[in-house]
């Protein structure tokens, strides 16, 4: 087995319990996202376009989805003789074991699959964000500055950042001081949770977080506490470019809807960047004589009777005559039958929406959603459903 | 699944008759229906019929082949019990590369022998079906035929050419014409040929002894009245696509939901190699109609009774109708192109006018800007 320089940590074992109804039997990073690809799909093309190619990535939360989705990560070019995809649950040992208690527990866990690899570099990161980044960049400038750990960081407005851990830098962008979450932020640079540790700096810190019993595990509420407080070299390394949490249900829609647009900000369509992700085999989809469509996205597969304006349509989904769609994201294989119309709204995969059916109100800022596999009988109005 | 049949997809000999659409490809790789090549329906119907190992006898133009087949991994031919092969002419003298299928079954003995299938289905690449080769297995053993030919009752070819066949009341091909001659019947040969490997052998040797190296203008036509050659009738959905006519006609048939509802999902799906293309995008300004769209595609202006392949640009203001455009076509500001093909990679100019006619489409070279 050969070194590597970088072994990447890709935390995805999030319930996502902010998703509502959409993670009820999936975990965060294989919910749907852009009209084909899952979230996950984004982190792991970075990494193929940033060179990585040996990842673990971690799962727990209702992982059957997730696992078959990855397979052995040929989607990503991760089935490697060398390193490639490893997918790393948490296991029991001959002391008894236990789940990953927190993000700096899940990779003081899986020490023994880091060490197989001997690397000077870990990357952690995680399977809920959408953005594209190039992690060669980001070690570059960790080497550069000598840095013992690198934080990426995005500039966000001052109003948002109580929901960030918000760093402090100097002149040269060391990092002097943290705050996860302040009611009162101080400092509008937000931790993208996207760390580039020296692996021996990182393996000392996890064994003595995981000594300590007082302590949560978690890289933001205890890792980088101590580590400032030693005064380990943290740099920060400031991203431009689109990044988005997808944590809830609006930001989720939100992001859906940042790719519409005639110059979106994340542009689906750069051919150096390609998403990569498991292509379902469909044919091209059929926009009907009575189909209008526009400022969408249409996936292979669909079948459009109706109209659907500033929406995402995944593969395999039909729009009957006369039914309208609106500001919407309709995941893989919903049938929307004649005459419905559709709000603002976020319709789990193989949904079966029936014909007259009304969701979501035009007057309303609020996103509705509906179940996988849900069933809504013909005529109904539904607002806010979970 | 693992069916007893060996497939072979035979491109000895396939018709080139479409202008520069086969200019640098072969038949069997000639774009067709938004994000397929027309070999994908074959190898998907065998595949989805449980044959797990498939021969493709390529002759000349194959580049595009063996990169479209690859390791075969997209029609799921790449595991330890099963396998594509691609098999170009071996031979040292390179006028021999222009003889005839026989000849280079022959020189290819070696994957016949080494294959345990009993049977073999012989097919080219060229009839646009989805066809489920089990039953017509059954239906071979249940008729106690020597051969059994998939054939199609049809009147209507597009512009497509095929052989003609009459056969008597129990389905026994009693004759067999090339697609010029007078035989007064509806009913077409699909060309798909089912057999013991044991009687191919035979058939090979037999006929290259006697100077013949043609499976069916020599072997099977002029063996009618000695073996028992069968028919067997396909009733879904058949385009016979070999000339640049039925090229066209056959790809606007596509646009009859009811015909890509049969062909791309009955009995299976249709495989082909798959890209990393996002969902099309449509602009604000965007109209279509009537028209099927490959992922990959941005749409700011009109589209209308057209198809439009992976990564076609329509720019603001242009208008598609009755057209293709294949793979990455740029198609500019203000521009009309109607009852127009576009191969790969052209680019039409902000405010041209592109017209053909429905008989004969105006076909654009790959990589052309206009």
């Amino acid at each position: 087995m050969g070194r590597k320089r970088m072994v990447a940590m890709l935390l995805a074992g999030g319930e996502g319990k902010r998703l509502g109804v959409l993670t009820k039997d999936l975990a965060k990073p294989a919910v749907h996202f852009g009209g084909k690809y899952r979230i996950i799909d984004f982190t792991l093309s970075n990494c193929t376009h940033s060179g990585i190619d040996t990842i673990g990535v971690l799962t727990q939360y209702q992982p059957l989805v997730l696992n078959t989705y990855l397979g052995i990560g040929s989607p990503w070019g991760l089935d490697r003789r060398d390193g490639g995809m490893a997918i790393l649950p948490p296991y029991v040992k001959q002391k008894g074991g236990m789940w990953y208690k927190g993000t700096a527990n899940a990779i003081y866990q899986n020490m023994g699959f880091i060490d197989r690899y001997d690397p000077d570099y870990v990357l952690v990161i995680s399977g809920d964000h959408i953005y594209t980044m190039d992690y060669e960049l980001m070690l570059q400038e960790h080497e550069e500055r000598g840095a013992d750990v690198t934080i990426a960081c995005i500039e966000v407005s001052l109003k948002e950042a109580s929901r960030f851990g918000i760093m402090h830098v100097d002149d040269e962008g060391m990092i002097t001081a943290f705050e996860e979450k302040p009611k009162v932020p101080t400092s509008n640079l937000a931790s993208m949770g996207i760390y580039i540790f020296s692996w021996p700096v990182l393996q000392k810190y996890l064994i003595r977080d995981e000594a300590n019993r007082g302590s949560s595990n978690d890289f933001g509420k205890d890792i980088i506490p101590a580590m400032l407080q030693d005064g380990v070299r943290l740099n920060s390394y400031t991203f431009k470019g689109y990044w988005k949490d997808v944590g809830t249900l609006e930001s989720l829609w939100e992001a859906n809807m940042d790719l519409l647009s005639e110059k979106p900000v994340l542009d689906l369509n750069d051919k150096n960047w390609r998403i990569y992700s498991v292509n379902p085999n469909r044919p091209a989809h059929y926009s009907a004589a009575t189909a209008e469509i526009y400022d969408s996205l249409i996936t292979e597969g669909c079948i459009v009777e109706g109209l659907v304006h500033r929406s995402v349509l995944f593969y395999g989904v039909q729009v009957g005559v006369d039914s309208e769609v609106y500001e919407s994201v309709i995941m893989p294989n919903v049938k929307i039958g004649k005459g419905a119309r559709i709000y603002k709204a976020i319709i789990g995969e193989n949904a079966i929406i029936e014909d007259g059916v009304v969701i979501g109100d035009p007057n309303k800022e609020s996103v509705t959603v509906i179940g996988s596999d849900e069933f809504v009988a013909a005529n109904q109005s539904l607002q806010e459903v979970e | 699944m693992n069916s007893n049949i060996l497939g072979v997809i035979n491109l000895i000999h396939e018709a080139d008759e479409m202008e520069t659409l086969t200019a640098s490809r072969c038949l069997a790789t000639v774009p067709f229906g938004a994000r397929y090549r027309l070999i994908d329906f074959m190898l998907s119907s065998m595949v989805n019929s449980g044959i797990s190992k498939v021969a493709v006898f390529a002759q000349t133009k194959y580049r595009s082949l063996i990169d479209h087949l690859g390791s075969g991994k997209h029609w799921d031919l790449h595991h330890r019990q099963s396998g594509l092969f691609i098999l170009p002419p071996v031979t040292d003298d390179v006028n021999e590369i222009r003889r005839g299928d026989l000849y280079h079954f022959y020189q290819h003995r070696d994957y016949f022998t080494r294959s345990s299938q009993e049977y073999v289905l012989i097919t080219r690449s060229h009839m646009i079906c989805n066809i489920d080769f089990e039953e017509l297995l059954v239906s071979h053993k249940a008729s106690g035929a020597n051969i059994t030919v998939i054939c199609k009752k049809q009147n209507d070819l597009l512009g497509g050419k095929a052989r003609k066949v009459q056969v008597d009341e129990k389905g026994r091909i009693t004759s067999m014409q090339d697609h010029y001659g007078r035989l007064n019947t509806d009913l077409i040969s699909m060309e798909m040929y089912l057999m013991k490997k044991e009687l191919l052998l035979e058939i090979v040797d037999s006929s290259l002894a006697q100077g013949q190296d043609h499976l069916v203008r020599h072997a099977i036509m002029s063996r009618l009245d000695r073996l028992h050659i069968q028919s067997y009738v396909y009733e879904g959905y058949l385009g016979v696509v070999n000339t640049l006519t039925s090229y066209y006609q056959n790809s606007m048939q596509l646009l009859r939901p009811e015909v890509w509802k049969s062909l791309f999902f009955e009995p299976g799906p249709i495989y082909t190699k798959v890209k990393d293309e996002p969902p099309a995008r449509y602009a604000e300004g965007a109209k279509t109609s009537n028209s099927l769209v490959a992922n990959g595609c941005i749409i700011e202006g009109t589209v209308i009774n057209s198809i439009l392949f992976r990564g076609v640009h329509v720019r603001k203001g242009a208008v598609v109708r009755n057209s293709i455009i294949m793979q990455n076509g740029i198609v500019g500001e203000n521009s009309i192109v109607d009852h127009v093909i576009l191969d790969k990679d052209v680019t039409v100019e902000r405010s041209r006018e592109l017209r053909g006619a429905e008989v004969s489409p105006f076909l654009a070279t790959k990589r052309k800007v206009i």
